[in-house]
């Protein structure tokens, strides 16, 4: 099957049809995004700095090697924890544009709502393979809100085929956490009254 | 050559190796955690469970060509020492690691990874108060020492739990403990997991067995019947609750369950599990009294 990639920016007929569990791809551009600019964005009502209406947001804190003349170079990138920001997402999504979110882990309910409302994705990068992302970055054009140290700045990286991305949220709310979650637990049960079964050895 | 010029290029020659074998540990994985990926890659015939265990494997042929750390996590250091009673710098050791940590965060690099409690400030060095972290064990007539170095990551780090059962819970309790972890905090600890479980009185006795479980080798077994029963038992049932690499569901769950014990008081059974993530970055070296090492999980590691 052909490799089914999303360019920026993306527009709401472009998620059509994509569900949770698919795999895609990403081209365009991407913002790291993490805690503190989602705290600066919803609570301070600060303006961001990147325009993100149809564009991708990471969260992810990088290591990045400055060059000479403000140039920079990823080094290594890696999903972070996507929970952290379920707080704000909602409104972020809603304010930003965001079309697609990258993280890793699932998401609640707050963000399930403004994908559904306002047809957006949120999708896993598989962790720990943070040189294959770093080596999917063609550049780093540029650099906002430095004030926040290497992890939290808003870098805007130009990607290219940048992924796998999985979709753990659809258009539609559709939640593959959430899913797997009902499932594991049924299967966790199943398994305790198995084992329990062999391994009476207090006598 | 006077014994202290000896001694000096002693430590200079431990502490040289060291700090090359951290950063090795940091890019490579051991060659039992490979072996038992790819096993299970194989194993895996689903679209997503596939395209994620191809990415790994991606991410580790790169590491190794660009040189670089595998994980932008690259842990707080820990150090299990099994050190002879005679070897001739055990004065030595914990200032030796520590200066190894130092020098291979700038040239690996390594993430800086170690916050001041309270005062909350990161060192930018990886060294604070404690850290890296070094768990001694004196071994009588021997002259040699054996480490264990191992990168603890924030996402396997977190689900580490301990805590002190009733009799009456029995081995029942110590089945339902580990597996509510798996399908909580383990699910985003990036499985394929090795679960290491321990066994024993109270939670610091469990907790430290639960670490050293880690650190064998997948697929060995304790010794003891009922305990290596109950590894694959487990092994077995996790795996059949599916997690997938990532969590993201799968045909298995985890790559082994290492379970470590001790006696116990006969009121408690403390138990802990500590998990390593898919990508364990342990290492085993072993140094004689002349300072000539030998690696024993990493085959053909060049230093």
């Amino acid at each position: 099957m052909a490799k089914r990639i999303l360019t920026t920016p993306i527009k709401a007929e472009d998620l059509e049809g994509i569900r949770i569990g698919d795999i895609i791809y990403l081209g365009g551009h991407i913002v790291t995004c993490r805690d503190v600019a989602h705290r600066r964005l919803i609570e301070q009502k600060r303006e961001l700095p990147v325009d993100l209406r149809g564009g991708a947001i990471f969260h992810a804190g990088p290591i990045v090697k400055p060059l000479e003349n403000d140039q920079f170079q990823m080094i290594s990138i890696g999903p972070t924890t996507s929970m952290r920001m379920e707080k704000f997402e909602k409104d972020f999504v809603e304010q930003s544009g965001v079309k697609l979110i990258v993280g890793k882990g699932g998401m609640g309910p707050g963000t399930e709502a403004a994908c559904r409302e306002h047809k957006a994705l949120h999708v896993v990068f598989p962790a720990g393979c943070a040189v294959v992302a770093a080596t999917q970055v063609e550049e780093i054009e540029r650099a906002e809100w430095r004030d926040l140290g290497m992890p939290e700045t808003l870098w805007v990286c130009r990607v290219k085929e940048f992924g796998p991305l999985i979709v753990s949220i659809d258009t539609e709310g559709n939640n593959l956490f959430e899913e797997n979650k009902v499932v594991f637990n049924r299967r966790k049960d199943e398994v305790y009254k198995e084992i329990a079964a062999q391994v009476s050895f207090i006598k | 050559m006077n014994t202290t010029t000896t001694k000096e290029q002693a430590v200079q020659t431990m502490t040289d190796v060291m700090a090359k074998f951290v950063a090795l540990v940091g890019k490579k994985l051991p060659d039992d955690v490979e072996a038992k990926l790819a096993e299970l890659r194989g194993k895996e015939t689903g679209e997503l469970a596939a395209t994620i265990y191809d990415t790994m494997f991606e991410n580790q042929k790169l590491a190794m060509e660009l040189n670089r750390p595998c994980c932008q996590d690259t842990g707080v250091l820990q150090f299990l020492v099994r050190c002879g009673a005679g070897f001739p710098l055990m004065g030595e050791l914990e200032a030796i690691l520590t200066e190894a940590v130092l020098e291979a965060t700038v040239f690996a690099p390594l993430r800086h990874n170690s916050v001041e409690t309270f005062d909350e400030y990161n060192t930018g060095k990886n060294v604070g108060k404690g850290t890296p972290t070094v768990f001694w064990e004196i071994v009588p007539d021997s002259d040699a020492v054996e480490i264990d170095v191992y990168m603890a990551g924030g996402g396997c780090t977190l689900p580490g739990k301990a805590m002190v059962l009733m009799p009456g819970a029995g081995y029942e309790g110590v089945t339902q403990f580990v597996l509510d972890v798996m399908t909580s905090y383990g699910l985003n600890a990036c499985p394929p997991l090795l679960v290491g479980v321990g066994v024993a009185t109270s939670v610091e006795t469990a907790a430290l067995l639960s670490k050293k479980a880690l650190m064998r080798p997948i697929g060995s077994h304790n010794p003891n019947e009922r305990a290596a029963k109950l590894e694959r038992l487990l092994e077995d049932g996790i795996n059949k609750i599916g997690l997938g690499p990532q969590g993201m569901s799968g045909s298995y769950s985890v790559m082994g369950v290492n379970i470590e014990n001790t006696a116990r008081h006969p009121s408690t059974i403390g138990v802990a599990v500590n998990v390593g993530c898919w990508s364990h970055r342990r290492g085993h070296i072993r140094f004689d009294g002349n300072m000539n090492h030998t690696i024993t999980t990493h085959k053909e590691a060049d230093l």
